[in-house]
């Protein structure tokens, strides 16, 4: 994004440098606290997430069994067996999401960037379904299968935007739609030639459910972040350069396409460990960077900011799905849908009327 | 999408490639007739079982109540076929009219929520109301559609103008909130509307009889309507609000037609046949290739290049592994892709 306009001297909070050794860190004060506050309300949400259910814990019995697990009874082992894990998982998966989202809106140029635009959800479902379907269903080989099917797409989709050498954002995002639609199409096919029983358990997966975690998904999405969280964090600064233009971030010595290539993987990477854990989850990739871009008024991509605002976002729909009164089956994927597209509805019409009526838009 | 005046149109010599392009596209569009009819014949006699066409011949012009494979090609076959043709005009009349509106030649005419709409409209009808028939679900499908592309339209700030970008995104959103809403419907119900709703959101032409041609058909044809009466004044607004009001048009009403024609054609194809992909975007565009900019010859060519497409995808559905079928939403979404990737790597960078 290239602005032409005079920069106001006070529009921004000024970006301070921290130095250790040769090391400097360049810091963002409000960033910062938004970032701190986040995992604040992060540990609050994950708390109540954990003492709320049929069986209730209080908050100081939850602290004591956490801290001394050996303490607990047999019952409120069970219970933390439950939903730590979920609780872990939702984190995990809401953060790499919120990373994810943040590193393709920054590579894409457009705030509406996610993993979804180079076909990759469509294509860890198809993975997924033909586990499911074909297969027969294990956990484990669904998450597998929803991992490998996810990469194989998004390397197929950068190797058929391929032209010259470079894959430009236009070319991709146009091959990601063909590509999508083809595997949509299969992923159809395998839904009604399949077994019912099949159909209706790859249905259940496809909404992207935190129900019935267990350790092996929290340990996928805590691993999935850990390994390329730290890389993009790395990367940052580079991305909002490229921010400025292709040819600015050469001049400025910064290698444009392998720069790329290397983020896309990761971004492609943490959506892969993400969806394996939970399914497709809705909305975060999308509505975390651009959330916590504004509040944090931050200049350059929002890497941490995203996570935790993904994080906090995905924890809270769970909650959210778990305590309505209803008691119907409400999958986290598609709580985040719903409450993702209402904002978005709300968001147009509250600027939509701001418009006075007979000025054009 | 390029659109260009020819401010020498009236000179001589241009006005001879005029006649002589005018002269080659007719040609195509009666070839492309021609292969239409011969496809609807093929379609009569392909299927789970094999009608000769001399026994296709007799059920047609003496037809005999007593012969079963006369009954089958009347009751089935026939009205298949016309259907696939109806659905196929109207998602083709549908793509080039969303197309021009949003000034984006990658627009679908499912952008609107016209999919979502039905889609949970019918999820609903099965799980509450136990809607097996395929003409009642219809009814929801087309209901469902309507109200959810009004709600888009609505929610995209109509009141103040037409505004393409916030249409189609108030459309996304509305999708993405009604698709959640389906799944949770089909989740929470028994597995039997899981397995009914299945089967209609693939996409698919079987089993559809005159009860579902009949109100396909006249919805099709009043959008039809619509749009051909509009084509001109899509020239016009193509070159966006202002410079369109100085030619003459009249947007607004422009608009607002081309609006409700999208939500009959759309929604009357989605109703009857399920969610077909694809069809709605890639047949505007090859359209284009054939028939250049202007929309009277767009909107022919696409409408016969996409009721050709929907035709071939059901025939073939029915060909690739007799008795089963592969629904003409897969087939049609698995030849368009490929096809659809090919012309993404062919466009040179900076041409839209």
């Amino acid at each position: 994004m290239t602005t032409s306009r005079p920069s106001k001297p006070h529009a921004l909070p000024a970006p301070r440098v921290w130095r250790l050794g040769g090391y400097a860190v360049l810091v963002q004060p409000r960033a910062l606290a938004v970032f701190l506050i986040l995992l604040a309300l992060l540990l609050i949400l994950s708390a109540a997430a954990l003492s709320v259910g049929r069986t209730g814990m209080g908050l100081p019995r939850l602290l004591e069994v956490l801290l001394d697990p050996l303490s607990a009874g047999t019952g409120e082992r069970m219970v933390l067996n439950i939903r730590l894990p979920r609780v872990l998982t939702a984190c995990f998966v809401g953060a790499a999401l919120g990373v994810s989202g943040a590193v393709f809106q920054s590579v894409t140029r457009n705030p509406l960037g996610s993993p979804d635009v180079i076909g990759f959800t469509t294509g860890a479902a198809t993975g997924a379904l033909i586990q499911i379907v074909i297969h027969g269903q294990s956990a484990l080989g669904v998450t597998l299968g929803a991992v490998l099917g996810g990469l194989a797409t998004a390397i197929a989709v950068y190797l058929l935007s391929i032209s010259n050498g470079a894959a430009r954002g236009h070319r991709l995002v146009l091959v990601g739609i063909g590509v999508g639609a083809i595997l949509h199409a299969l992923n159809g096919l395998m839904l009604v030639k399949g077994e019912l029983d099949d159909a209706v358990m790859a249905n259940l997966w496809l909404a992207g459910t935190l129900n019935a975690r267990n350790w092996t998904h929290a340990g996928l999405a805590t691993a999935g972040v850990a390994l390329f969280l730290p890389p993009v964090l790395l990367a940052a600064r580079r991305l909002a350069v490229m921010e400025m233009g292709d040819e600015m971030a050469s001049q400025l010595g910064i290698p444009v396409e392998r720069t790329r290539l290397a983020m896309v993987f990761c971004a492609v990477m943490l959506a892969a460990f993400a969806t394996g854990a939970a399914g497709p989850v809705a909305f975060i990739a999308l509505a975390a960077p651009q959330l916590a871009k504004r509040l944090g008024r931050s200049q350059g991509v929002p890497v941490l900011g995203a996570a935790a605002m993904g994080a906090c976002l995905l924890v809270s729909a769970d909650l959210l799905g778990q305590l309505q009164p209803l008691r119907l089956n409400l999958p986290v994927g598609r709580v985040t849908g719903m409450l993702g597209g209402l904002y978005l509805i709300w968001l147009l019409t509250a600027s939509s009327r701001r418009v006075r009526p007979g000025k054009p838009v | 999408m390029q659109i260009l005046i020819k401010p020498q149109a009236h000179l001589p010599a241009v006005a001879s490639t005029r006649a002589g392009r005018r002269r080659t596209r007719l040609l195509a569009l009666s070839a492309g007739l021609a292969a239409l009819v011969l496809l609807a014949a093929t379609s009569l006699v392909v299927g789970a079982r094999e009608i000769s066409p001399g026994i296709a011949w007799q059920a047609i012009f003496a037809f005999d109540p007593a012969n079963s494979d006369h009954l089958l090609l009347r009751h089935l076959r026939i009205p298949r076929t016309l259907l696939a043709v109806t659905t196929g005009g109207a998602l083709g009349t549908a793509g080039v009219l969303m197309q021009a509106l949003t000034r984006n030649p990658l627009a679908d005419p499912g952008l609107l929520g016209v999919n979502a709409g039905a889609a949970v409209a019918i999820a609903a009808a099965i799980a509450a109301f136990g809607v097996t028939d395929i003409a009642g679900q219809m009814g929801f499908g087309f209901a469902g559609a309507a109200l959810a592309s009004a709600a888009a339209y609505l929610f995209g700030g109509i009141r103040q103008g037409f505004d393409p970008l916030r249409m189609v995104l108030a459309g996304t959103a509305l999708s993405a909130v009604l698709l959640a809403a389906t799944q949770i419907i089909t989740i929470n119900s028994d597995n039997a509307v899981f397995d009914q709703f299945r089967h209609w959101a693939v996409g698919s032409l079987q089993g559809r009889g005159y009860a579902v041609l009949g109100p396909a058909a006249a919805a099709t044809a009043a959008g039809l309507a619509l749009a051909l009466a509009m084509a001109r004044g899509l020239d016009a607004v193509a070159l966006g609000a202002t410079l369109s009001a100085t030619l003459g048009a009249r947007p607004t009403l422009v608009w607002l037609a081309c609006a409700t024609a999208i939500v009959l054609l759309a929604g009357a194809a989605t109703a009857a046949a399920g969610p077909i992909a694809f069809i709605g975007l890639a047949a505007p565009h090859l359209a284009r290739h054939a028939g250049g900019p202007d929309h009277r010859w767009t909107l022919h060519f696409s409408i016969l290049l996409s009721a050709l497409l929907v035709l071939a995808a059901d025939v073939l559905g029915r060909m690739i592994a007799p008795p089963d079928e592969i629904s003409v939403g897969i087939l049609s979404a698995l030849i368009g892709g490929p096809v659809f990737v090919a012309l993404a790597r062919q466009r040179r960078q900076g041409v839209s």
